[in-house]
């Protein structure tokens, strides 16, 4: 898709261990993985299998019991400012206005207010916004706070964008709407984002890349390059063809994993 | 509801207290109500030598708000630093988990012998009132700050310093806010009972005791009733500010 092949994301034998009151757990063993300059990367896989840490590994909120992730050839050691984060849950700051929260990080890195402000609007347009700029979010549908939480998100400028099943508690419509404007918006502003779902049907809509991670132990099983063209036709017989395949390869490791 | 319901039981208490009056018809026990209300018209009289009801009211009114402002300045820091660091917690629970239980009039003979006769014991009375409840509540809140606000600060590249100030602080604010009103109230029954200790000068504490050494009952209960429109007050502004600087958190799901 992209003629870059500048890597901006590398994990490399990475296991993540928790320890818990039944004794150690290993959420991730040896995953490996490479994420390319404007690649629309989705981490797919069954609930708990640790797809959620990765990205957190990624964005630099956990640590690696041992491996390494690299973001732009630098060891993660903590949140990077060339990455943001979109989380599943509503994170938005209640007591701050949409633009206040759009703005949150530009404040944070000691960008004036007027210059703030300007690139608060320019963010907020393009996720269409602009006229709620002065709500609240409690004042705000569901998909509208997510639409801000993308907004908060782009508007430091990020080259990767971490998404954490941002549209999983939204309705199926809204859901879609969504989905289709995330495209939009990484297609005008060529961002590298890596999302996290759950959803065959999403990853498959979305995706450049799906990689499917196994259940606990999570690791990668499999990394599938989606080459059909944009936007994509849900009701196309390829389409169903490649949700299909991948609805079997999930369900496979669903079973094997109950065998055991 | 109609406004008037809430009147209806203070009105019923006010005819039962004014009949009982009338049949006890001992102004040593129970004083008629219009004796009462006769003080509330001519609240800058001096009483018996002992001071006007608002005169006394202010006096009391300025020892609780000094007590209740040092107790604010060591216990919402202080509150903060513990809900955030487990570990100061872990090292403090137990003090605090000890002190808290011991009413404010128990430390009256110690804040004596430690401060004297004067307004510094009193206002120590005040400050233990209402430290903990402040303390507890801060600490609370904090605790309860969602980890994906922090977690959202920190991807922003946050550093401590605008985590607590940018993010924890309004987010526990409606907890703290909440200790303070309960923190206030605590205080405002502490300084009148640390007025009634004998050798205060002023206060509406001191205007209940001294009036009732002479037996003016009436101006005991214009005492005891100013008490608690003050307080009543006083409260009605704490909530007022919580629904206006802190209405997020009802509203927000």
């Amino acid at each position: 898709m992209t003629d870059n092949d500048k890597i901006w994301v590398r994990v490399e034998h990475s296991t993540k261990k928790f320890a818990t009151r039944k004794g150690e757990v290993i959420a991730l063993e040896d995953v490996n993985l490479e994420i390319h300059d404007g690649q629309f990367v989705c981490l797919l896989g069954p609930s708990g299998c640790g797809k959620t840490t990765l990205l957190r590994m990624i964005g630099g909120l956990d640590v690696p019991t041992s491996g390494t992730i690299t973001i732009d050839g630098k060891v993660v050691d903590g949140p990077s400012p060339k990455m943001t984060m979109v989380f599943q849950e509503y994170s938005l700051y209640p007591w701050r206005t949409v633009a206040e929260n759009v703005g949150f990080g530009l404040e944070m890195n000691g960008v004036p207010p007027e210059e703030r402000l300007a690139e608060v609007m320019k963010e907020l347009k393009l996720v269409g916004l602009e006229n709620f700029a002065d709500s609240y979010p409690y004042e705000l549908s569901g998909g509208m706070r997510q639409r801000a939480a993308v907004a908060r998100a782009l508007a430091t400028d990020p080259a990767i964008m971490l998404m954490d099943e941002p549209f999983g508690a939204l309705d199926a419509q809204t859901r879609n709407k969504m989905q289709r404007e995330l495209l939009n918006i990484w297609q005008e502003t060529k961002k590298t984002i890596l999302f996290v779902t759950h959803s065959v049907d999403e990853a498959v809509y979305l995706a450049d890349k799906i990689v499917v991670l196994t259940p606990r132990p999570g690791t990668v099983h499999e990394i599938d390059e989606i080459d059909l063209p944009r936007p994509r036709d849900r009701t196309s017989v390829e389409f169903a063809q490649i949700r299909k395949n991948i609805l079997h390869i999930i369900e496979e490791l669903e079973t094997g994993n109950q065998n055991i | 509801m109609k406004w008037y319901f809430k009147l209806i039981l203070p009105a019923i208490f006010i005819v039962a207290w004014e009949i009982a009056a009338i049949l006890i018809n001992n102004a040593f026990v129970l004083p008629r109500v219009g004796d009462v209300l006769t003080i509330f018209a001519t609240p800058f009289a001096d009483m018996f030598s002992f001071g006007s009801l608002a005169e006394n009211s202010v006096i009391s009114i300025y020892r609780v708000s000094l007590g209740f402002i040092i107790a604010c300045i060591i216990a919402v820091p202080l509150g903060i630093l513990l809900g955030r660091y487990q570990v100061f917690e872990d090292f403090s629970d137990g003090l605090i988990q000890i002190l808290r239980p011991i009413p404010p009039i128990a430390w009256v003979p110690l804040s004596l012998a430690w401060f004297g006769i004067g307004l510094a014991a009193i206002e120590f009375i005040i400050v233990i009132g209402c430290i903990f409840p402040i303390l507890v509540n801060t600490i609370d809140g904090v605790k309860r700050v969602k980890r994906s606000w922090i977690e959202t600060a920190r991807i922003y590249q946050a550093n401590e310093w605008q985590v607590m100030n940018k993010v924890i602080v309004p987010a526990a604010g409606p907890a703290i806010w909440s200790g303070l009103r309960v923190g206030f109230g605590i205080a405002w029954m502490s300084v009148v009972a640390a007025e009634m200790l004998p050798g205060t000068p002023q206060g509406l504490g001191y205007l209940i005791m001294q009036t009732y050494g002479w037996g003016q009952v009436q101006a005991v209960i214009a005492g005891m009733i100013a008490i608690g429109i003050i307080g009543i007050v006083m409260d009605q502004f704490f909530q007022f500010v919580q629904k206006r600087k802190f209405g997020w958190e009802a509203l927000d799901k």
